[in-house]
Parts: C-alpha cells; sequence; structure tokens
C-alpha cells in the first residue's frame, strides 16, 4: 500500500502535485468555514461576491502565471490596472467618450506595456523585476499626472454596465421577507472565466503554451531545442501586460471609479495567488487552474478573517502573510522530499 | 561541392574578446560517414560546433550543404530546420516538461498539440531504441543516463543529413555506448553524415572513418582512420612528438618513508545517504590507491561519505588511531583531506571569482572567518601554484570561469595544495581535459605520493588507474565487492571483478 | 596608432569599469541642475527653528535624506550577492522596528510626559527587532530554499499590520526632543547627524570587509554554492548572516526615520524604500543574480537615487508624479548599462576608432 502511494507521488509531475494540494486546501478552508463560521458562507451569493470582488485579480494573476512559469516576473501589474481606471475614466466623463473607446485605451495601455517591458526583457536581456519595477513607477506617476484626485464616473451608459447583473441559475437563497434572491455574477467574472479557459487551453494544448514551461524549465535547453527563447519571453509579457490592461477594465467596472491609490499592491496579491496556486518563481512549473483556486483560497481567507470577527485591518495582512508562509513551506518541503524520493 | 558531400566548412573564423578562437578552419562531412573531431580543449572543437549549429554567429567564411549550397544559419532552430541536429554533453533538455514533450517540442507543425498521438510516438520511439523511459514521465524524474539517450533519441528521430554529438558519452556506461553506437552506425547505413567529439580514443577507433584534427584554433588536419595511429593522433593534437602515455608506469615512485605503514585514514561501516551500502575503507601514508567499477557503482559516492561531502548516516572515522567526527566538508579539512569533486563546473569551480580568490579559497576558509589573507599573501600563494602547476592564465585576476577546463582544473587542484593535506582524494580529475594536462596531473599524482601524501584516485579510464594506484577497490552496484593489489593490478581481473566472475 | 589604441582601451576601461554608470548619472545631473540653476549648488549657513546653526541647500538634503537608503544599500548589497535575490520587506521591517521602538520608548502609552527608557534600550531592541525578521527572510530563504523575493513578500504583506498592531494602531510621539537628534541635528553641529550615522556604518562595513571574509564567502556563496559547501564554507549560515545584517541596517533606518517625526505612521513610513534599495544595488553595477558585488558603486547608487528625488522635487514635480519621472530615467540607466547595450556600444565606439584610423 505505501509503496503505491509513493510511486504515485513520484509519478506526479511537479505542476499536478502542487496543483493538488492547493485544491485540497481551498476545499477544506471553504468547508471549515461552512461548518464552524456559518453567517454568509451558508449561501451561494457569498461564494459569487468573491467572484465578483476578485474577478480583475483572476484575470492579472493568469497573466503573472504564465510571466513566472515562463521565469520571469512582472510587478507593474497593480500599477497598469489602475492606470486603465483612471484613463478610463478620465476619458468617459470629462472626455465623454464611449464604452468602446474607453475598452479599447484598456487594451491599448495593456499592449503598450507589454511591447516595451517584453522588448526590454526579451531582447536587451535587463532583468524582469527592474523592469517591471520600473513599470510600476511609471504607471502610478502617470496615474496621478492624468489626474490627481480620485473620482467616480458618472456616465449613464457605463453605470448601467457596472450595475448589470448575470444571475446564476438554480442557485439562491430566500431572504428573511421570504423573498427568494437569485445569486448573481458581474459581467466582470464572465471575461475572467473566458479568460481562464483560453490561457488554460493556451498553456495546455498550444504549441507556444508549452514553450513558455520549455523556457521557464531551462532557458538554454530550450534554445537548443529549437525555441525562439526571445520570441517566448517577448509574448509572455506582452500577454500578461493585455492581461492586465483587460483586468484593469474590469476592476474599473467593478468600482466604477479612477483613484491613484487604486489596486495598491494588486501586484503583490497576484504573485501570492499564483504561488499559492502552484506556480514557482525558478519557472517552469505552474498551472492556471492553480492561479484561479489560489485567488479564491487568498479571499476565501480574508472573508474567514472578516467574518471571524477580526475585522482589525491588520489581521487581513498578517493572515494572508501566514498563509503564504504557509504555503511557501508547503511547497518546499514537498520539492524537497520528492528529491530525496528521487535518490 | 564534391557529389558525396554533405557539408562542407571553408575558412571559418571566430573571434571573441581577446581570442582568436577559429582561424580558417575547413571541415568537410560525407554522406554516411562517421567523423570524429579531435584536439584539446581550447582548440575549438566546440567553438566550431557552435558556430554549425548556430548558437555563435561566424565572423568569417562560409558553411554550404548539399543540395542548398551555400546556408546561413543564425540560430540553433536555423540549424534544425536545415537537417541539422546535435547532442550537447550536457544535457540541453528541460526537466520540468514531459519525455514525449523533449522529444517533439520545437520540431512539430501547426498551432495545438495533440498529446495522445504524441505520447504514442513517444513510446514507440523510446520502444525502438531500446530506451527505459515512459513517454508521460517527467524528465527530470529520470537518471542522467536516461535524460542523455532521450536527447540522442530526439537527435536521431530528426529527419537530418547531419548529426552532431558532441561528448554524448560522459554520462552513459559501456552497455549504453555500445547502444548508442549502433544507432550511430544504422544512421550512417541510411547516409546520415555523423560529426563525433569525444575525448575517448578507444570510442574513436570503434566507431570513426575519418578524424579532423584541430589545435589552437586551426585546422591540423584530416585523415583516414587507417592512417592514424594512436600515437600519432596524440601527437597531432598536442603538437609535438610525445612518448607513449605508458611510459610513466615505470616512474611509480613509492614512498620509501618509515612510517610507510601507517594508516593516515581509516573508515569501518561507512555509509551516507546517497545510497551506497555501508563499506570499509584504509589508505596508508604515501599511497595511492582508487575506486573502480561503472559509471554509476557509487565511486564517487564513496569518497564523497569519506570527505563528508553526503550526510553521513553511520561508520567510524579514524585518522592515524584516532577515532574524529567528520560530518562536514570543513571537518575533513580540518583532519587534511582534501576533496577534488567529479563535476569540475558544479562543484568545484566558482566561476565568476579570480583564479587567484579559487586558488586561495580552502587555505583560507580553514584558517578562518577572522583572519583574511593579506592582499600581497594571496597573490603570493597565487602565483606560486600558478607557476608549480603551469597555469596558463593572463594572470592571477582572471576570472576562472575564462580559462580551458584543464586549466580550471588545475586551478581547482592547486586550491587543495595549498591547503598541504595529509590525504588528498581526486575524483575524476582527468574527466574532460586535454591529453597533455592528464598525463601532467597523473605524474604529480605519483610525484606527491612519493613526498608521503595519500592519495585516493578516481578514473573512469582503467588504464589511468593502472598506472597511478597501487591499490583498487572494486565496486558494483553500490557495494565494494574486492579489492585487488600487486600482479591482481589488470585490465581484465578488474574487468572479471566488476564482472562477478570468480 | 598606439595614441589612438591606448584612447580605445582607456574609454573602454571607463566603460567596463563599475562605478562608471553611477559616476556617470551623478555627473548628468550635476550638469543638468548647473545649467538650469546653478543655485541648486549653494549651501548656506543659517539658524533653524530652534535656533540652531544649520547648513542648508539641495546637496545637504541629498546627504540628508540619501542616508536611509544608502544604509539600506549596505544590506541589500549583500543579501543580493549571497542570494542572488532581493529582500523587498526592508519597507515593512522598518515599519516594525520602528513601532517596536516606539513602543519601547514611550512605554506602551501614546502621549507620554517623559521617555520610558533610554535611546539606546530602545535602539537595541529595534536592532533586535530588525535582526528577527532578518533572520526569518533568512531561515525562509536558506533552509526552506524559498526564493528571496517571494520569501520576503511574507513579511512585505504582514509587515505594516504587525507594526500597527505593536501599538495597538495608536500613533505614539516620543516627548524627548534629544530623540530628534538623530534625523536632525544635534545642536551646535551644523551638519545633519544622518551624515555622521552613514559615516559609521560605511566605515563599520570597510573594516569589516577588511578584516573579514563576508566578502569572499557571500560571493562565493552567490557564484556556486554547491562548490562553497565543498569548501567549507557553509552557505545556509552565510546567507542567514547577510539577512541579518541587512536587519540591522533596517534597524539603523528606522531610527533615523521615527526620528525625523517623532512618531511613526505605519502605511507611509519609508514606503517604496525597498524598490530605491534595490535599484541603489542595480544602479552601481552590481548583477541582482548574485555573486561579485561592489559595495561602494552600491552606496553611490543610493546617492545618485537621493539626487535624482531631489532634483526632481526641485522641479516642482509633485511627490505623487515623482514615480513616472524615476522611471524613465531608471530605464534609461538600465538599458544604458545592460551588457547587452554596452557590448553594442563598445563594438560601435570600437568602430569609429578604427574608421579614423584607416582615414
Amino acid at each position: 500500500m505505501k509503496k503505491e502511494k509513493q510511486s504515485i507521488f513520484m509519478k506526479a509531475s511537479d505542476t499536478n502535485l502542487l496543483l493538488a494540494i492547493t485544491i485540497v486546501i481551498f476545499f477544506l478552508m471553504y468547508l471549515g468555514a461552512i461548518l464552524f463560521i456559518k453567517g454568509g458562507f451558508t449561501k451561494p451569493q457569498m461564494f459569487f461576491n468573491i467572484l465578483n470582488a476578485n474577478a480583475s485579480l483572476i484575470i492579472t494573476a493568469c497573466g503573472m502565471s504564465l510571466v513566472m512559469i515562463t521565469g520571469g516576473i512582472d510587478i507593474s501589474v497593480g500599477g497598469v490596472v489602475a492606470l486603465v481606471s483612471m484613463c478610463c475614466a478620465v476619458h468617459l466623463d470629462y472626455k465623454g467618450g464611449s464604452i468602446f473607446g474607453s475598452v479599447l485605451i484598456a487594451i491599448g495601455i495593456g499592449v503598450a506595456y507589454g511591447l516595451v517591458q517584453g522588448f526590454l526583457v526579451a531582447y536587451l536581456e535587463i532583468q524582469p523585476f527592474i523592469v517591471s519595477l520600473a513599470g510600476m513607477f511609471f504607471a502610478r506617476g502617470m496615474t496621478t499626472i492624468v489626474n490627481t484626485a480620485p473620482f467616480n464616473v458618472a456616465n449613464e451608459e457605463f453605470n448601467a454596465l457596472k450595475n448589470a447583473r448575470i444571475y446564476v441559475p438554480g442557485m439562491g437563497t430566500v431572504n428573511k421577507k421570504g423573498i427568494y434572491v437569485p445569486a448573481y455574477v458581474e459581467i466582470g467574472v464572465i471575461v475572467a472565466i473566458l479568460i481562464v479557459i483560453l490561457m488554460f487551453v493556451l498553456l495546455r494544448w498550444c504549441k507556444l503554451g508549452r514553450n513558455f514551461y520549455a523556457v521557464g524549465g531551462n532557458a538554454q535547453s530550450a534554445l537548443m531545442l529549437g525555441i525562439n527563447v526571445k520570441r517566448t519571453k517577448f509574448l509572455s509579457h506582452l500577454i500578461c501586460s493585455t492581461l492586465a490592461g483587460i483586468g484593469g477594465y474590469v476592476y474599473f467596472l467593478h468600482v466604477g471609479s479612477g483613484a491613484a491609490s487604486h489596486a495598491m499592491g494588486m501586484e503583490m496579491n497576484a504573485i501570492a495567488s499564483s504561488i499559492i496556486g502552484g506556480t514557482m518563481l525558478t519557472g517552469g512549473v505552474g498551472n492556471i487552474i492553480g492561479t484561479l483556486f489560489g485567488v479564491l483560497s487568498l479571499s476565501t481567507i480574508q472573508n474567514i478573517v472578516a467574518s471571524a470577527g477580526l475585522d482589525q485591518a491588520w489581521w487581513t495582512g498578517i493572515t494572508i502573510a501566514a498563509m503564504l508562509c504557509l504555503f511557501l513551506v508547503i511547497q518546499s518541503i514537498v520539492m524537497a522530499q520528492k528529491k530525496r524520493a528521487l535518490k | 561541392m564534391e557529389e558525396n558531400r554533405v557539408l562542407e566548412m571553408r575558412d571559418i573564423d571566430k573571434v571573441f574578446p581577446g581570442v582568436r578562437a577559429l582561424q580558417g578552419v575547413d571541415f568537410n562531412l560525407n554522406k554516411g560517414e562517421i567523423h570524429a573531431l579531435m584536439g584539446e580543449n581550447g582548440a575549438g572543437k566546440s567553438t566550431l560546433i557552435k558556430v554549425l549549429t548556430g548558437v555563435y554567429a561566424k565572423d568569417g567564411g562560409t558553411i554550404s550543404l548539399s543540395g542548398q549550397g551555400e546556408v546561413q544559419i543564425h540560430s540553433p532552430q536555423d540549424a534544425q530546420r536545415l537537417g541539422i541536429s546535435t547532442v550537447y554533453q550536457e544535457i540541453t533538455l528541460c526537466p520540468n516538461l514531459t519525455v514525449a514533450e523533449n522529444l517533439f517540442i520545437g520540431r512539430e507543425k501547426g498551432a495545438f498539440t495533440n498529446w495522445k498521438e504524441r505520447n504514442r510516438a513517444a513510446d514507440e520511439l523510446l520502444k525502438k531504441l531500446d530506451i527505459p523511459a515512459k513517454a508521460t514521465m517527467q524528465l527530470s524524474n529520470c537518471s542522467i543516463a536516461v535524460q542523455q539517450m532521450v536527447a540522442i533519441a530526439r537527435a536521431v528521430d530528426m529527419e537530418c543529413k547531419v548529426l552532431i554529438l558532441d561528448e554524448p558519452t560522459s554520462s552513459l556506461d559501456e552497455q549504453e555506448v555500445e547502444k548508442l553506437f549502433g544507432f550511430m552506425r544504422e544512421l550512417k547505413a541510411t547516409g546520415v553524415g555523423i560529426i563525433f567529439v569525444t575525448h575517448f580514443l578507444d570510442q574513436v577507433y570503434e566507431v570513426c572513418d575519418k578524424i579532423t584534427v584541430l589545435r589552437d584554433g586551426q585546422l591540423v588536419g584530416e585523415y583516414e582512420i587507417k592512417d592514424l595511429p594512436r600515437v600519432q593522433l596524440v601527437a597531432k593534437m598536442l603538437g609535438k612528438e610525445m612518448d607513449d602515455l605508458s611510459d610513466i608506469k615505470g616512474e611509480q615512485g613509492a614512498y620509501t618513508g618509515e612510517d610507510k605503514e601507517e594508516r593516515v585514514f581509516e573508515a569501518t561501516g561507512l555509509q551516507s545517504d546517497a545510497g551506497i551500502e555501508p563499506f570499509d575503507f584504509y589508505i596508508k601514508k604515501g599511497e595511492v590507491n582508487g575506486f573502480t567499477g561503472l559509471l554509476g557503482s557509487g565511486r564517487s559516492e564513496c569518497v564523497r561519505a569519506i570527505f563528508g561531502a553526503d550526510r553521513v548516516l553511520k561508520g567510524e572515522k579514524k585518522i592515524h588511531g584516532k577515532t574524529v567526527n567528520i560530518t562536514k566538508p570543513r571537518e575533513a579539512m580540518k583532519n587534511g583531506i582534501a576533496y577534488l569533486p567529479e563535476d569540475r563546473k558544479v562543484d568545484g569551480i566558482i566561476g565568476d571569482l579570480s583564479v587567484r580568490d579559487n586558488i586561495i579559497l580552502a587555505l583560507q576558509v580553514l584558517t578562518g572567518f577572522f583572519k583574511p589573507f593579506s592582499k600581497a599573501k594571496a597573490y603570493a600563494f597565487a602565483d606560486e601554484y600558478i607557476k608549480k602547476l603551469n597555469i596558463k592564465t593572463a594572470s592571477a585576476d582572471t576570472p576562472i570561469k575564462s580559462l580551458s577546463g584543464g586549466n580550471q582544473q588545475k586551478v581547482i587542484l592547486a586550491r587543495w595544495l595549498l591547503m598541504h593535506p595529509e590525504y588528498l582524494i581526486l575524483d575524476e580529475p582527468t574527466r574532460g581535459i586535454d591529453v597533455g594536462t592528464k598525463v601532467d596531473i597523473q605524474k604529480l599524482v605519483l610525484e606527491l605520493a612519493s613526498e608521503g601524501m595519500s592519495v585516493t584516485f578516481i578514473s573512469s579510464e582503467t588504464d589511468e588507474m593502472l598506472r597511478t594506484c597501487s591499490r583498487l577497490m572494486v565496486m558494483r552496484d553500490r557495494k565494494v565487492v574486492g579489492e585487488l593489489t600487486g600482479d591482481d593490478l589488470t585490465q581484465s581481473k578488474i574487468m572479471s571483478t566488476i564482472a562477478g566472475e570468480k | 596608432m598606439s595614441n589612438s589604441k591606448s584612447k580605445i582601451s582607456l574609454w573602454r576601461r571607463l566603460v567596463s569599469n563599475q562605478m562608471f554608470i553611477p559616476i556617470l548619472a551623478l555627473v548628468l545631473l550635476a550638469v543638468i541642475n548647473l545649467i538650469v540653476d546653478p543655485g541648486f549648488f549653494k549651501v548656506t549657513l543659517g539658524l533653524n527653528n530652534a535656533g540652531n546653526p544649520v547648513l542648508s541647500g539641495y546637496l545637504i538634503t541629498i546627504l540628508d535624506y540619501g542616508s536611509e537608503l544608502a544604509i539600506l544599500a549596505i544590506g541589500m548589497t549583500l543579501v543580493t550577492a549571497a542570494t542572488g535575490g532581493q529582500d523587498i520587506s526592508v519597507g515593512a521591517t522598518i515599519a516594525i522596528a520602528g513601532s517596536a521602538m516606539l513602543h519601547v520608548l514611550c512605554g506602551g502609552v501614546s502621549r507620554p510626559d517623559h521617555i520610558a527608557t533610554p535611546i539606546w534600550v530602545a535602539f537595541l531592541v529595534a536592532c533586535l527587532v530588525g535582526m528577527l525578521c532578518g533572520a526569518f527572510n533568512g531561515v525562509l530563504v536558506a533552509i526552506f530554499k524559498i526564493q528571496p523575493m517571494i520569501a520576503t513578500l511574507i513579511l512585505f504583506t504582514a509587515g505594516r499590520s504587525i507594526a500597527a498592531w505593536i501599538n495597538n494602531n495608536e500613533l505614539p510621539i516620543v516627548p524627548d526632543p534629544k530623540f530628534g537628534y538623530y534625523g536632525g541635528f544635534i545642536p551646535g553641529i551644523p551638519i545633519p547627524t544622518t551624515v555622521f550615522i552613514v559615516a559609521i556604518c560605511i566605515v563599520v562595513i570597510a573594516l569589516i570587509l577588511k578584516f573579514t571574509n563576508l566578502g569572499l564567502y557571500t560571493q562565493a556563496v552567490g557564484i556556486n554554492e554547491k562548490s562553497s559547501r565543498l569548501n567549507g564554507i557553509n552557505p545556509t549560515a552565510m546567507k542567514i548572516l547577510t539577512f541579518v545584517i541587512l536587519g540591522l541596517c533596517v534597524a539603523v533606518a528606522a531610527l533615523i526615520k521615527v526620528s525625523r517625526l517623532s512618531t511613526i505612521n505605519y502605511s507611509v513610513i519609508a514606503k517604496d524604500i525597498e524598490m530605491d534599495a534595490i535599484l541603489a544595488v542595480a544602479l552601481g553595477g552590481n548583477s541582482l543574480s548574485g555573486g561579485k558585488f561592489n559595495m561602494w558603486a552600491s552606496i553611490l547608487g543610493a546617492y545618485v537615487i537621493q539626487f535624482l528625488t531631489t532634483t526632481l522635487y526641485k522641479f516642482d514635480v509633485q511627490s505623487d508624479a515623482l514615480a513616472a519621472y524615476k522611471a524613465v530615467v531608471v530605464i534609461l540607466l538600465v538599458v544604458f548599462s545592460a551588457p547587452k547595450v554596452r557590448e553594442t556600444l563598445s563594438a560601435g565606439t570600437k568602430k569609429i576608432f578604427t574608421r579614423k584610423e584607416a582615414a
């Protein structure tokens, strides 16, 4: 029996092993919350609210995972999200622009970021950390330059879109007055789900997707295997920043305002989600489904902390950090065990 | 271009900052030919290969392929497209991908992957080549030898006109090498031209048809294998007439001090976490002994256990009969034991540091964290050994990584000699280095022993061990299975002990 | 002919020197300021609010406010060299150390009449806290083999929360004016105290590098960990040690930061300073992937960054928008110092020289 277990353990690739750990821990956590905290956790809407609030994080975290799988890092995504929100807000309100125009702006900013950062990282071989660090500074600074004061968007068309609710069939609860309240998600969640599916297909079944893993696993080898390493790295940054642009729009759609302080620390949440989801910063290992569960775990624990009555602001930071620490240590131990078993 | 040619390289030049790595080198390869590319380290073999595979851009000359005329190769992809596939000494596969992916990535058409089809094709290929691996296994879960075989399978499977094998045999055991030679002969029969780079002379004479010799970035000549006996090949590589290598056998000057029977180091029931059976071992003053056995039989693991490089699980160690506790390299060093590791690049050199820092490192660590050598002293040490071991370096401040393999090895050797150890362990000190340096190192070992140093010497080349060692531990399957001394020290006796014949 | 050849080699030596980029940046910034307003370099002796003689001027500002950065750059350089990664938690740990220091100084009361413990005791506590945080990071990196940036992400996320938690989210104010000396001026001495603190730190680290093997060991570990171990170095201990040293640097920086205000703002104190400290290391031409380092180049890099910040402030750039301009300058600097670009450049200059020669 024990021997068989060992062999399954050894047979699983690094990616699947870490993914399994994450999913199990997420379900245990949510189940625990339902059993012990009760409150909102028994209602499906709680889960959908987590999705609504984190749709943009899911999208940016997907991009982050991709870059991390390729062996890089992009800490500019939070800045890009803030910049996109602000630019779109200004476009819609002060300039009287259209929804379509604002979407174009969002994607345009993302693509432009991706082109520049990707070029610097892939073709000039500058460390991605430094490039995206400067990118983050630039985005945060530009957000203030575009408009200093935070403001809410009054554009009616936009607000209609923002408040659009998509009801989830078969899910809902009966409230105190006895009225059935169906569970709903926002448009952003649909976008996020689409992107998760797209990214999953890309990484699983596209040649290009596998190239990201190869480059992250060993860039020198990938080159020798006939993969265009520079182009692959470039594309990883391009996709990541474009997703940050889209994520920025979804964020904007959720909050409906522009502010320089938007999405502060989002890059760190995206990195943390990816890691909790089993992506390794060393590159070559990771999974989009894991990232999705990473985001969910992260926000579930935030909600648990809030529901548990620990409403002091600092508890959130401390619990997220503790969870990150836990996952990192688990990853580290699992990998070390595996290495030893191989010996 | 002649009719039978598959590849012609003319007047190839390649300049690195400060070095002319290749100067007007010509190279020809015929269809269905196995062509050895020989030369010492730093002769330009690797550079020539890398120019051909598009890793380096050439600074002059032309490359022509049959059917395509002159071609420009700017990247490994270009080379692959043109039908040039390569197996490198270092495994150039991605450890995080599956075996099947490693076989096919970067050379499939279309945008999507059909996993089922690919795994089927991979399993078929693995079966055909008799490689003990499954398509869906993650590469990093396979042994190094299997990984190397996968790399070879990939190269063989490509519809190539030219196959380059750049020292692919260093991590294979004899059977695997034989298997590889089998593929090579099959491919040769189908008309593929094969370029074979190796340090093992035996292998050259076993499979090759022609030899091209390079020296100092220049072409020495192209020869039919039957026209060039071994001794002459070595002479051409070194650029001087050399007495046959076996000559140093006579110099086995033994240590003659009165304390020559004293056991400098002794271990009983020693076992480490690297998966070897417990073993007993001793070495006398001024003795040269060695561990022999096939690759992976546990030779290195034994000496690593002695030095405390792997975690020691159990066993007793004695120095001059006194029980000591050696669990960490530092403790071994304090007890006068030095260890030159098998893998120079991974365990030996500190690449970016200067030759000087690399030389003084061990002694410095032994002296202590709070007692750094003065600059003058460090230079004096370094210069002394650069001169003593004839290390070819621009200065003591040159980063060690820019030296050739043989000179890097001498620097590591200098590092341990500077420590003046009582007991020196040399694990494959001659692997991957040129013939000249090999002889230098063997001579040095005997010289040190005659001065009273005890040396354990490990080498894949049995004749090297026979020349230097007076006692051999024979290993099989991670176990010491025999000890040979005196008249038993012959090639055939070693072979039969390894094979387990009585 | 020989003349032009020596020109080439001199130029190449200059370009390849590690100090070249930070010095060039410094000169460039100085020249720009000189052209726009030579008054930038004026240093005047005046009296401050307390009636003490103090030097003032932009140069003094740079020296003063670059101090924390310079001190952090020392530790960051060592961590980078030994681990090939960076500590992004320094800002947050400054908040923790500062908060602990305030807690001890004020005895847990938010508006005390007098300090509860001597300043040196509070500083020692801060040092201890800083070293503990460093050791925590170090253990994660060295023993659990987690990449430094990710390991330090934990304290980065939790640090400011922990800092707030220590003082129960209150902002104690230190009543003793003497505490303000460390981040300001000592009466009678017109030079900012921080300058002396940095000088002490630099002397200490210079002595350490000279009289111990810290430099050799950290570089060896950073370049080849396995090999270092086989040469008797303990890589785990070395990595933890560098993080602990960085923790000490953090404590000193926290002293200055808290002393400047005599209080603390958990979410703002030393914000983004980790980014500046990492930039200082990179600007100094040190590889962020570890190995060889040049301490003095890093420290110079820190002052270059402060010079840039001060220059931008002088041009009336808003503090929030500052980041955008800084980013542009940083990108220009790293692009120019990227090995790839430098190779092309030096090949280009070589061509120009040889063409001249041919003519």
